[in-house]
């Protein structure tokens, strides 16, 4: 049984990277396609011909695009992802200096939309049917459907601008106290809470509506058991699987929200930087920031699987 | 679908429902036509300046403010509808014309073909698709024929997954087989059996897709990365008036809404249409 589950890990695990690999060497392709010519596009219509090709020399353009593939595949593996173009500084060095905050962020929101979309989705589940049902299930459609920055801009709109509880713009650095922590997350990650809730709690929802629709339930009520047993002791443990899996997968949606975010607020993190990269052609930099961000990507969506697995029993004895 | 045998709503809230289910295609009509005659109805020339105070409140002469130029807001949405929608229209339309192709052609020919295109597509999907649209502005650049080619290339694996398990599905039929035994090509018994029998999943593919792609679109343009100034599409309009915000201007808010109204309408149509599952699976 173990060796079954061991070997599904493992291919998940093998999977998991070859399908980085493949999407670092789409990235590689996508920023290598273009016709026009990085050296020339860096030095201007004027440069001479002599400064062109030297340029070309010391970026590794004259190379054969096989080599400069593999020799820049093998660069990322080691964690060195070339320099800036625009600042000539080294790319690790300025991701190295901002992750933190960004996963600060991402942190605090899991924290707040974990327990909030768990509490919504299991709640609706239980009195599936019913008015506060559907209004959730609303709810999260139209979540789903509004576009990050309507929410941000609202949530500046109501709590910046007409009650003036939090500043605007988030600042980092004067954090000394609890309040100031609070002032200045609360907007970004009300923001990011919001787009990532409404998927949680729809998927929870599935997952315990399953559970609770199967037989076992049935007898237990039959038993005579509460509602809340029933949902506590019968339903959730076999929901865990499903639950964890949606949890991961629904985290996985902070990628996308987090680039609205930072850019919206202006806050100092690896997605801000990445939009930054974009709008200067920086390639070197989108190259890693894009890596970084498909390698988190498919690090949740592995973890969602691991949790399927490890859960489902049906699959534990396949 | 059976609405004609409907009681008169019970419930205040089935009420809302079935008013829901009459307005929101309306909704969706009327940014169909706006994309179309915008420029038309607008009120007043979308790139004029007006005799207007920058980001004005809602006012009768100005019924959704005026912007950081003290230009018209109301006319500037109608205007950027073109961009908004016909862009999205353009893309979607591009990404499931080549989703059901290759889908058909994946659940017809079967074999190595099936595998190879559904193992290639299944791994783009693991590239988000903000961070894809990223990449590709990042390397070819903002103008509307690539950004239109970009939202489809993004697009076009969910809609290749999507369609292909539905053409497999219709493909194991007896009607096909017959097809085959009757010696039919390939391209017949994609074009001729298979699709007409899957055109509702299809339409309804369609639908959240145009979704997912409005949004995309929005995104970008939102990050100055989409739609180029001086053409502006609903998400540029909501990044050139950030300014505004701390003045509370209307400016900033009512481009997000006209793109909330279009997209949640679509939403609520499909759901309508094709019934609450259809969507199930869809990513």
């Amino acid at each position: 049984m173990n060796a079954t589950i061991g070997r599904l890990l493992l291919t998940r695990l093998v999977a998991a990277i070859l399908t980085l690999w493949f999407v670092a060497t789409v990235v590689f392709v996508i920023t290598n396609l273009l016709p026009g010519d990085v050296a020339q596009e860096l030095l201007g219509q004027s440069a001479t011909p002599e400064a062109v090709a030297g340029l070309r020399k010391a970026l590794g353009l004259d190379l054969p695009p096989w080599q400069r593939y593999l020799e820049w595949l093998w660069n990322m593996v080691r964690g060195d992802a070339g320099r800036s173009l625009v600042n000539g500084s080294p790319v690790a060095g300025l991701i190295g200096s901002r992750l933190g905050n960004s996963l600060l962020l991402a942190g605090i929101t899991a924290l707040v939309a974990v327990p909030l979309a768990l509490a919504l989705g299991i709640t609706a589940a239980v009195h599936r049917g019913s008015v506060y049902d559907r209004i959730v299930g609303a709810g999260t459609v139209l979540a789903v459907s509004v576009p990050e920055f309507l929410v941000a801009s609202a949530a500046v709109l109501v709590f910046a601008v007409q009650l003036r509880w939090v500043p605007a713009l988030s600042q980092l650095g004067r954090l000394d106290s609890v309040l100031d922590v609070i002032r200045t997350f609360a907007l970004p990650v009300l923001t990011l809470t919001f787009v990532i809730v409404a998927q949680m709690a729809r998927m929870t929802r599935a997952a315990l509506v399953d559970v609770l629709s199967s037989s076992y339930i049935e007898m237990a009520r039959l038993k005579g058991a509460g509602q809340a047993r029933i949902v506590v002791w019968h339903a959730l443990p076999n929901a865990i699987g499903p639950i964890a899996n949606a949890i991961a997968f629904s985290l996985s949606f902070l990628l996308g929200g987090v680039i609205i975010v930072e850019t919206i607020f202006n806050y100092p993190g690896i997605a801000k930087l990445m939009v930054d990269g974009v709008s200067t052609r920086d390639l070197p930099l989108v190259q890693a920031c894009a890596m970084l961000f498909c390698g988190a990507y498919l690090l949740l969506v592995t973890m969602a699987d691991v949790a399927a697995i490890l859960a489902n029993p049906r699959l534990r004895h396949r | 679908m059976s609405s004609t045998t409907l009681p008169v709503a019970r419930r205040p809230l089935a009420l809302l429902f079935s008013i829901g289910r009459l307005v929101m295609p309306a909704i969706v009509l009327f940014w169909l036509a706006m994309a179309f005659f915008g420029h038309w109805v607008a009120p007043y020339d979308p790139a004029g300046i007006q005799d207007a105070d920058l980001f004005e409140g809602i006012s009768r002469k100005f019924w959704l403010g005026t912007d950081y130029f003290g230009r018209d807001m109301l006319s500037r949405i109608l205007a950027g509808a073109r961009y908004t929608v016909g862009i999205s229209l353009m893309a979607t339309s591009l990404a499931v014309t080549a989703g059901v192709l290759l889908g058909l052609a994946a659940s017809a020919i079967g074999g190595f073909f099936d595998t190879a295109v559904s193992r290639f597509l299944d791994a783009l999907i693991s590239i988000p698709s903000k961070m894809f649209g990223l990449v590709l502005v990042a390397a070819f650049g903002a103008s509307i024929p690539v950004l239109v080619l970009t939202l489809a290339v993004i697009y076009l694996p969910g809609c290749y997954r999507i369609n292909r398990s539905v053409a497999v599905n219709v493909a194991a039929l007896d009607f096909v087989a017959v097809a085959r035994a009757r010696g039919e090509s390939t391209f017949y018994i994609m074009i001729r059996e298979i699709l007409p029998n899957m055109v509702g999943p299809v339409l309804a593919d369609f639908g959240l897709r145009f979704i997912y792609v409005v949004l995309l679109l929005s995104s970008l343009s939102f990050l100055g990365l989409g739609v180029q100034p001086p053409e502006a599409d609903w998400g540029s309009l909501v990044r050139e008036n950030m300014p505004g915000l701390p003045y509370g201007a209307p400016a900033v808010i009512m481009p997000a809404i006209a793109i909330a109204s279009l997209t949640i309408a679509v939403n609520l149509t499909i759901d309508s249409a094709f019934g609450r599952h259809a969507r199930e699976g869809v990513r």
